[in-house]
């Protein structure tokens, strides 16, 4: 944990804003617990509230500046207090409060902090990280590639990473992944191409692509998590099953994660994107030290929860979305609790590949001390069999495991995905809401200047005033667009979304049951070998 | 009961002796018992409760007229049955291992009725009273006070322990208790190893019940792809289904045949042991016989001759019937493994192939469901 304390004048504010959390029985000082809890597991809405508006309260969100609120860059203010807050002396990390992990990734819930410290480290504004582009032209091209897709182009595009490899040594060491391109869409440059890329290249281009694309409505796959503890024994070297395993684990996360980005017909596009999968070099991505993808998202909501809150609450006049985010609700918890399920499934497994070994372990010990010949050899043929039945859970369980933990863990993590860009579009509609209560309050400012009694004033207020009208009710036009424009890209990312999900799990229960009938069909084989061994015991 | 003379009609056909019925009353456990005697079909049924049998295993422990009885390998009676209720499950599993499991006492009852059939196909021991009575007095024998058996169960005297590495005069004999006390352990460990893994197959039959009926409960009828998803949701539900009853199958099959059967020879090679370390006492008293004999004083070396003479005589007695015994017990162990192991092997074969099949059948209709 960082051993910063947060300055006081933060504190006052939060109690401003959340009296009923300044209870008694919470420990002092709130804000450092609400921080500190960030860096726990949170999952009760009620700490992360506490979090988001201590996040919030540093953007000013009393004064209504709809420019420079753009969606997910919660940072921009470069108001004092917020740079206090964030940067510690040693902390180079500007997003420390987005550091936690997502509540699904169940080994490893620990905090992140840093990953210590990197070769390229710059102090790097929020800024340059992740600048808003709210592009016009990247909305018009988007639509038009979005309906050729639809016209029926046929998607021909895989991805794998593999070979993952340690470089560097001690607490520098990173792990770097050959991510492979097959592809005849003519995006690219050549048909098959493979690259080198470590974690937080990905992070690096899921920040990216969520700037320029959660705003307006789109649905942008939330990249793997980071995980200290896993991270942290593969650099120091830990040959042992859990941190092949943990590669492994992320080997194929990080190949889901680039699936589901290119199957987006728009994101494909994304000249980040396909920088991504054919250059040879990539510049570094600085500030992803300790970001994670679903962190961001994490932040994305918290901020919006928070502005929610604040804010009046929105007239929806369209049913779908009301119906819909209540149904993404419900999901989330089925979701939540299959995964549990699962998880429960995947431990019994393991416990059992490890007492079937010991069983059998025992059984040859019996097959060697046992007089009687036959007898003899039938126990040990015994514990082959058990060895082999050992052999075989462990397989299921990898299977189960990688199969339908990682796809349900996937999928609460899109839904948060989902939720942040029905959290955007409400954004939006507060956002052009407030350009019109501006617009308002410009046009009363002109009535009330004609009523003024200074002349010579008058005529350059008027003007000034005429502009500024001019001005807001661009924006008050801009925002409706912007509205209706996310409007529609939800609707159809959702649409697109749902179609997926179901393709993704018939996908993953066809290869579960192979691997069922697999392990059935195995069986039978070894059971068949055993019985005339048993039968000849005389 | 009188009649020596009608020894030969008693004499019961081993194989005929079931457990047909258990009913629980309480805290009581009652069997009931058909048996036929080998010379007639006519077939007889009695009730008994647990402490009958107890009754029956003392009987047979303190038969007089038997020499060398201390050298019979007695079938081995299961431990006290324990009514299972929630706090004495785990007790229950502590004491009768693989006999508390399975439904409704059914693994209990075969080896209730295994110990039975020993006991009738044991040459000397068929010819018991006390099992005349057991098979066939139509009141409970139990409620009687029986003698209690002059042999001591080999855990409880401590100072007995003492006698156990005692050496022994004769290799066949030397060689049976060192071989007996290493298999012994190791079948014990087996049987506890297996235990665990029949228990966790259990678990996850549980755990897989819930993660289906999770499945079950995420149905939504909202919109056509909800109801795409949700028909996934109730196959996939089906086959969780289907993957725990294969988990229930199997370990009832662990639990019947393999389970059993490696209970049943712990349990015997226990037998064993305790009948060679009544041989061993008996060595043991002997040579102190030999050394008193030896040591008397003129006046006391008649009767301590005497007694070594007799001492010397039940050895002999003791020994010649341990080695038929052994022989025996080494005849009977390897055909009872091999009938468990095959039946095991046989039943976790059809089970997997059945299971195959379903399993085969519920991929064939999954990869035609449309999307």
């Amino acid at each position: 944990m960082t051993a910063w304390e947060p300055p006081d004048r933060p504190r006052s504010r939060l109690a401003y804003c959340c009296p009923e959390k300044m209870a008694e029985d919470r420990e002092p000082p709130p804000l450092a617990d609400a921080v500190q809890t960030d860096f726990r597991e949170v999952e009760e809405g009620e700490d992360l509230f506490v979090s988001t508006v201590s996040t919030a309260e540093q953007l000013s969100p009393t004064s209504p500046e709809p420019a420079s609120f753009p969606a997910e860059d919660i940072s921009t203010n470069s108001n004092g207090p917020k740079q206090e807050i964030l940067l510690d002396d040693d902390q180079e990390d500007l997003f420390a409060e987005a550091t936690e992990e997502v509540s699904l990734d169940s080994p490893e819930r620990e905090p992140i902090l840093s990953d210590g410290p990197s070769p390229a480290i710059t102090p790097v504004t929020p800024t340059v990280i992740i600048t808003p582009r709210v592009d016009a032209l990247f909305d018009r091209s988007l639509d038009e590639d979005e309906e050729a897709e639809e016209n029926g182009d046929t998607f021909d595009m895989q991805i794998t990473v593999s070979d993952p490899e340690k470089v560097g040594d001690g607490m520098n060491a990173y792990m770097a992944y050959k991510v492979t391109t097959k592809t005849s869409l003519s995006l690219f440059s050549r048909n098959e191409f493979s690259v080198k890329r470590r974690f937080s290249d990905f992070l690096g281009l899921h920040s990216k692509l969520a700037s320029k694309y959660m705003h307006i409505g789109y649905i942008v796959p939330p990249a793997p998590e980071k995980s200290i503890v896993g991270m942290t024994k593969v650099k120091v070297g830990k040959e042992d099953l859990s941190s092949a395993e943990f590669v492994e684990k992320r080997r194929s996360a990080l190949e889901r994660y680039l699936m589901r980005t290119v199957n987006h017909p728009a994101l494909v596009k994304d000249p980040d994107v396909i920088q991504f999968l054919e250059n040879t070099e990539l510049p570094r991505a600085v500030s992803t030290q300790a970001l994670s993808g679903a962190g961001i998202l994490r932040m994305v909501n918290k901020a919006a929860d928070a502005v929610n809150k604040m804010t009046i609450k929105m007239n929806e006049s369209d049913a779908w979305f009301e119906e819909k985010q209540q149904q993404f609700e419900n999901l989330d918890i089925q979701l939540r609790k299959l995964h549990a399920s699962v998880e429960s499934l995947v431990c019994h497994r393991k416990e059992l590949s490890v007492n079937t070994a010991s069983f059998a372990k025992s059984a040859a010990m019996l097959g060697n001390s046992e007089d009687h010949t036959a007898l003899s050899r039938a126990l040990s043929q015994l514990a082959e069999v058990e060895e082999k039945i050992d052999q075989l859970h462990h397989e299921q369980a990898y299977a189960d495991f990688y199969l339908f933990s990682e796809l349900l863990g996937d999928y609460v993590r899109l839904i948060t995905a989902v939720k942040g860009v029905f959290d955007q579009r409400m954004k939006t509609w507060s956002k052009w809401q407030d350009a019109q209560v501006m617009l308002q309050r410009k046009r009363e400012a002109e009535a009330k200047l004609q009523y003024a009694n200074k002349p010579d004033k008058l005529q350059q207020a008027k003007d000034e005033i005429k502009e500024e009208i001019e001005e807001w009710e661009a924006k008050v036009q801009q925002g409706e667009r912007d509205f209706e424009q996310i409007s529609k890209n939800i609707r159809r990312e959702v649409e697109r979304f749902e179609k997926q999900r179901v393709k993704d799990f018939k996908v993953v229960i066809i290869k579960y049951l192979e691997s069922l009938v697999h392990t059935q069909q195995q069986l039978i084989k070894y059971w068949e070998a055993f019985l005339p061994e048993a039968k000849a015991i005389a | 009961m009188k009649g020596s003379n009608e020894d030969s009609a008693q004499s019961v056909n081993g194989s005929s002796i079931k457990i047909t019925d258990v009913t629980q009353d309480g805290d009581t456990l009652t069997f009931a018992i058909t048996s036929q005697k080998s010379s007639s079909s006519a077939g007889v049924c009695v009730f008994r409760t647990y402490e009958d049998f107890e009754w029956l295993q003392q009987g047979l422990f303190s038969q007089e007229d038997v020499p060398g009885l201390q050298g019979v390998i007695f079938p081995p009676l299961p431990s006290k049955p324990l009514p299972s209720t929630s706090l004495s499950q785990a007790k229950a599993l502590k004491q009768l291992g693989f006999l508390a499991l399975g439904d409704e006492w059914m693994i209990y009852c075969k080896a209730l009725e295994l110990y039975l059939q020993q006991v009738a196909a044991h040459t000397t021991l068929s010819k018991s009273k006390a099992l005349y009575s057991f098979l066939n007095s139509s009141e409970s024998p139990g409620k009687q006070c029986g003698k209690k058996g002059i042999l001591n169960r080999l855990s409880q005297a401590m100072e007995e322990m003492r006698k156990e590495g005692h050496k022994d005069v004769d290799e066949f004999f030397q060689s049976e208790r060192d071989s007996s006390t290493n298999l012994s352990a190791l079948f014990k460990l087996s049987t506890e190893k297996f235990l665990d893994v029949v228990l966790n197959k259990q678990r996850l039959a549980l755990a897989c019940g819930h993660f289906s009926t999770s499945l079950h409960l995420c149905v939504n009828q909202d919109n056509p792809t909800a109801v795409a998803f949700s028909k996934i949701c109730l196959k996939l539900s089906d086959i969780i289904e289907a993957v725990k009853i294969n988990y229930e199958k199997v370990s009832d099959n662990d639990i019947s045949t393999l389970g059993l059967g490696l209970d049943l020879e712990s349990r015997y090679q226990e037998a064993k042991r305790e009948m060679l370390f009544r041989r061993t006492c008996k060595l043991v008293e002997l040579e102190t016989a030999n050394r008193n004999s030896e040591r008397a004083k003129p006046n006391k070396k008649a009767i301590m001759e005497g007694v070594q003479k007799a001492t010397q005589k039940e050895f002999d007695i003791i020994s010649s019937v341990a080695k038929q015994e052994i022989e025996h017990y080494h005849r009977d162990r390897v055909s009872l493994l091999r009938d468990f192991l095959i039946c095991w092997c046989e039943k976790q074969l059809s089970t997997a192939r059945e299971s195959s099949a379903l399993l085969s059948q519920h991929l064939d209709a999954c990869k035609k469901f449309a999307v």
